[in-house]
């Protein structure tokens, strides 16, 4: 014990020296009937072969699975899995299985269970050793003379210093910043635009046929996106693929319902976003951006699956519930010649989680109901 | 039954010897002139470890480790970590044709496609979860019975480091599928980052190479999941088993374990055989259940679409905790002079969590701080002889399992038929005010238990016999407890409030900061309040002569005791049988 390192004030050396019960010392080994008796000993050591024999087995068996089962078509032949898993996976678990339990079975029954004893040694270093080593640093610091002349560390340790940052530097290309990622050349590059543009058709996710005005019911909600996920020769918007369509859909997603139009109340400016009850909002959480698409017909809320945040779309997506601290961005509809729903123009604010240059406030309470 | 000791077998003898170099000899002769083998091993080969089967904790979070190495190598083989757009063409039909990307056609190849793919999938993401849990009990473990006290405070800071780096590792793993669930996951992880004051926008960036998803992001979390991660993995693993060697193994105080020593058995052959054995059952275990339990069906999910969710979407349940706390979090996000301040998800995601886990790596200075213990520990206490240190940790487990509970708060309301504002309400409030009650019911039970303690010692145990007094007063015969086991119970130190009147130095001169020590003097005395201290030996001496008093008057009775109670284990049978009467 290292009562030289107590502190002041500790009272370690203030405890009571005298304790109730001497130690009564390690108890007597007891011996095992594998000790005592050869055939308990014998018979563990043929449990204990038998179980590395059995292992073997199971290697077999795991090969004649690995070449007989099929995998491929048949992959719910038992509890769901193929008949090739779940074999494979037995019979090598059972192999493994059976050489820990033969190896501590080994341990347990026929190694010395003689109890030993090892002193322990405080984990500080001895004076003498701590004396030499700073003895050591001493004199390595005198050679190099760093104290006698601290131009030289204090340079050595500023141009060390200095090389992160190359480490930083090298890692500027990781990704554009998100001003360079707005001035980029695909179609709604940046967190504040979508893909959406004035007169651009809202179509069906999934298949992207147009949606007309009048096929919706009321209570419909249709899982939507810009007519520019689904390029058509007619529409001569063009092709996005790869990472470009990925950010496309991830902020230009939208649901699109159908509710009595005097139930909605419309927020400042926005009498003319909606087409008989037909309103249109971004289908991106403005919490942490999950795609959203349980809606209450009822009561015209939306709930994210994710975090249970409630929104209501008769009330220009205000929060009625949970962690999020906007409205749902809006899209404005109109309806084109021939009937079918369109954007009057890209969202008027940044969809999706907030940011820290977001710089849009929030509506506020547009509708009657308070929170 | 007598014990024929001169039959004992040979190999129970501790004092093995040598045996002269054979073939085996020279091979160790030629390694050890070039190595020097033969000092390095000299002590350790035989290096005492105690045993108790909650020392195998960590063990099972060791062994799934490697478990991970193996099958993670494995899926390397056929894992692509590309975000390129391919047409699937595997076996899987009802995904066959699907735009996906390559990573996802991969993950669908490996399980439909690669005979043991999935069984080794599996078995490699149950491992992974028993990795992390077990990390977790061992955490536990270690502090329940004050294990990181001096000198180990630095192994408990690696412990809490290796459970930091496995959950990213776990995050990071199960994001690689590139399937609908993990996108979802990753898409959120984005709107966590983008939460971040200044710089959220950049770090969001430059992960994702540009906008979210990009097609960066699959193959630099491979990256992270396959080099960096596990390298700094197996360098802490490493740290922390080479500490546990040079700090030797705690153990649990006894009959001749104390504090100078350490009783168990030898690492060869018991230890080497033991642990040894323990990762073949702990690789079985997880290669049957990647057989048996099937997990992340990936092909169920579908690829990664960023309009597309499914609800109940959850993460990984070690995940599930601070997802909790972004649940119940009220929504609030201000704006000021063109910025955007949102702390309904700065503060829970990224906040909070720093915040818990540098608690955690407190832990072992705060209490050594506020008891002023600085002396070396190398016996276990039990959780009852430290009520304010358990009552802690309960306390933290507690907010834990409520947090972890919101983070199911849509599964609650589905299951239990509610409604989920008001779990939400609920949750709100109960994650303040259950770790409170937890921690004082946590503390007065140990306490009552540390007074059951004393009891047994100054009185003896109960022993189920009844007995009427002549004036037909009833009362319960108690009999002393055995000599080991009052002494086991009595190993423990006595508990020193820390008093900062002797806060002087050599010279005579009060030392700085003297308020602080107040603080500390108040915590201390709060730490230790009505902590139940063992009996000084002069308690004990009047406890036994009250006893033997007591015993006395009852004499008469010892041999008519109710029939059937000379077998209550308390003791010897032999000649004793039924009396029949």
């Amino acid at each position: 014990m290292s009562n030289e390192l107590t502190g002041p004030g500790t009272s370690a050396d203030n405890l009571p020296a005298e304790e109730p019960i001497p130690n009564p010392g390690l108890p007597s080994h007891t011996w095992r009937p594998t000790d005592i008796d050869e055939d308990a000993a014998r018979r563990a050591e043929r449990q204990i072969a038998s179980m590395y024999l059995l292992s073997m087995v199971c290697v077999v068996l795991f090969c004649v699975t690995y070449f007989v089962a099929d995998v491929g078509d048949n992959w719910t032949t038992f509890l769901g899995l193929g008949a090739s898993t779940v074999g494979l996976g037995v019979f090598l678990g059972l192999a493994l299985l059976l050489i820990g339990a033969a190896t501590i079975q080994w341990a347990r029954k026929l190694m010395s269970d003689v109890e030993m004893v090892e002193m322990r040694h405080p984990a500080r270093s001895s004076d003498e050793d701590r004396e030499a080593t700073l003895q050591a640093l001493s004199s390595g610091a005198e050679d190099s003379g760093i104290a006698r002349r601290p131009l030289i560390r204090n340079t050595l340790l500023a141009s060390v210093g200095m090389l992160g940052v190359p480490a930083v530097v090298l890692l500027r290309d990781l990704g554009p910043t998100p001003g360079q990622a707005a001035e980029a050349d695909y179609p709604g590059a940046g967190l504040e635009k979508t893909v959406w543009t004035p007169g651009m058709r809202v179509v069906r996710d999934v298949v992207g046929t147009p949606i007309r005005a009048s096929d919706l019911e009321i209570g419909d909600l249709v899982n939507a996106q810009p007519e520019a996920i689904f390029p058509s020769e007619e529409s001569g918007l063009p092709e996005l693929e790869g990472a470009e369509l990925l950010i496309a859909k991830s902020k230009a997603a939208v649901i699109v319902v159908r509710m009595e139009p005097d139930t909605i109340i419309p927020g400042e400016g926005r009498d003319n976003w909606s087409v008989d009850g037909i309103v249109c909002y971004s289908k991106i959480c403005t919490h942490v951006g999950c795609p959203i698409s349980l809606y209450e017909r009822t009561t015209h809320h939306l709930l994210c699956p994710c975090h249970q945040s409630t929104f209501d779309l008769s009330d220009s997506g205000r929060v009625v519930f949970g962690p999020a601290g906007r409205h749902l961005p809006q899209l404005p509809l109109a309806v084109d010649e021939e009937g079918f729903l369109v954007a009057q123009s890209d969202f008027t604010e940044p969809v999706g989680p907030t940011y820290w240059e977001r710089d849009h406030k929030d509506i506020g309470d547009q509708g009657e109901a308070d929170l | 039954m007598s014990i024929d000791t001169s039959r004992v077998a040979t190999s129970n003898s501790s004092a093995a010897t040598a045996k002269k170099p054979g073939k085996a000899g020279a091979v160790a002769n030629w390694a050890d002139e070039r190595l020097g083998l033969g000092t390095a091993m000299k002590k350790n080969l035989r290096k005492v470890f105690p045993d108790h089967w909650s020392f195998m904790l960590g063990e099972i979070a060791l062994w799934s480790f490697v478990v991970l190495l193996l099958t993670g190598v494995f899926l390397t083989l056929w894992y692509h970590p590309s975000m390129a757009e391919v047409v699937y063409e595997g076996s899987y039909d009802p995904l066959r044709g699907v735009l996906m990307s390559d990573a996802m056609a991969s993950t669908l190849d490996i399980s439909f496609d690669v005979r043991g793919g999935l069984m080794i999938r599996q078995a490699h993401h149950w491992a992974a979860m028993i990795f992390i849990a077990s990390m977790m009990i061992h955490l536990l473990r270690v502090y329940f019975t004050g294990a990181y006290r001096k000198p180990r405070e630095l192994n408990w800071v690696i412990g809490c480091l290796l459970l930091l780096l496995g959950t990213l590792e776990g995050f990071t793993g199960y994001s690689l599928p590139d399937d609908l669930l993990s996108g979802t996951g990753i898409r959120a992880a984005d709107g966590f980052m983008k939460s971040i004051p200044v710089v959220g926008t950049y770090v969001s960036f430059f992960l994702f190479g540009g906008e979210f998803p990009g097609d960066q992001i699959i193959p630099r979390l491979y990256m992270i999941h396959v080099l960096l991660i596990p390298g700094l993995l197996l360098a802490l693993i490493a740290a922390h088993m080479l500490l546990l060697v040079y700090h030797k193994h705690t153990q649990w105080p006894g009959p001749g374990r104390t504090e100078e020593n350490v009783v168990g058995f030898p690492m060869l052959p018991v230890y080497a055989a033991k642990a040894g054995g323990f990762f073949f059952i702990v690789f079985g275990v997880t290669a049957i259940m990647g057989g048996l339990l099937g997990i992340n069906p990936i092909w169920k999910y579908g690829p990664y679409d960023p309009t597309k969710v499914t609800a109940g979407s959850q993460p990984d349940w070690y995940m599930g905790w601070p997802d909790g706390a972004l649940r119940i979090m009220p929504g609030w996000e201000f704006h000021l002079g063109g910025y955007s301040f949102a702390l309904n998800v700065f503060l829970p995601i990224i906040v909070l969590p720093g915040l818990m886990f540098t608690i955690l790596l407190l832990l072992p200075f705060i209490e050594s701080w506020i008891t002023g213990d600085k002396r070396e520990h190398h016996l276990l206490e039990r959780p009852r002889n430290a009520p304010t240190r358990t009552a802690l940790m309960v306390s933290l487990m507690t907010f834990y399992g409520l947090m972890w509970a919101a983070g199911g708060n849509d599964i609650i309301a589905i299951t239990l038929n509610s409604d989920i504002n008001q779990i939400t309400y609920f949750m709100r409030v109960a994650v303040f005010v259950g770790p409170a009650i937890a921690f004082w019911v946590t503390r007065r039970w140990c306490i009552s238990l540390q007074r059951h303690d004393e009891a047994k010692l100054l009185h003896g145990y109960e022993t189920g016999v009844i007995m009427r007094s002549p004036e037909g007063g009833y009362s319960e015969r108690h009999l002393p407890i055995s000599e080991n086991a009052a002494y086991t119970l009595t190993a423990r130190d006595r508990d020193v409030v820390y008093t900062p009147g002797s806060e002087t130095d050599e010279s005579g001169v009060a030392a700085p900061g003297g308020r602080l020590n107040g603080l500390r003097a108040k915590l201390s005395e709060l730490w230790f309040a009505d902590n139940v201290q063992k009996p000084t030996a002069q308690e004990l001496e009047e406890a036994r002569h009250h006893a033997e008093h007591e015993h006395a008057l009852t004499a008469a009775l010892d041999g008519v005791a109710a029939d059937g109670h000379q077998f209550d284990g308390h003791h010897a049978v032999e000649g004793e049988s039924l009396r029949g009467h």
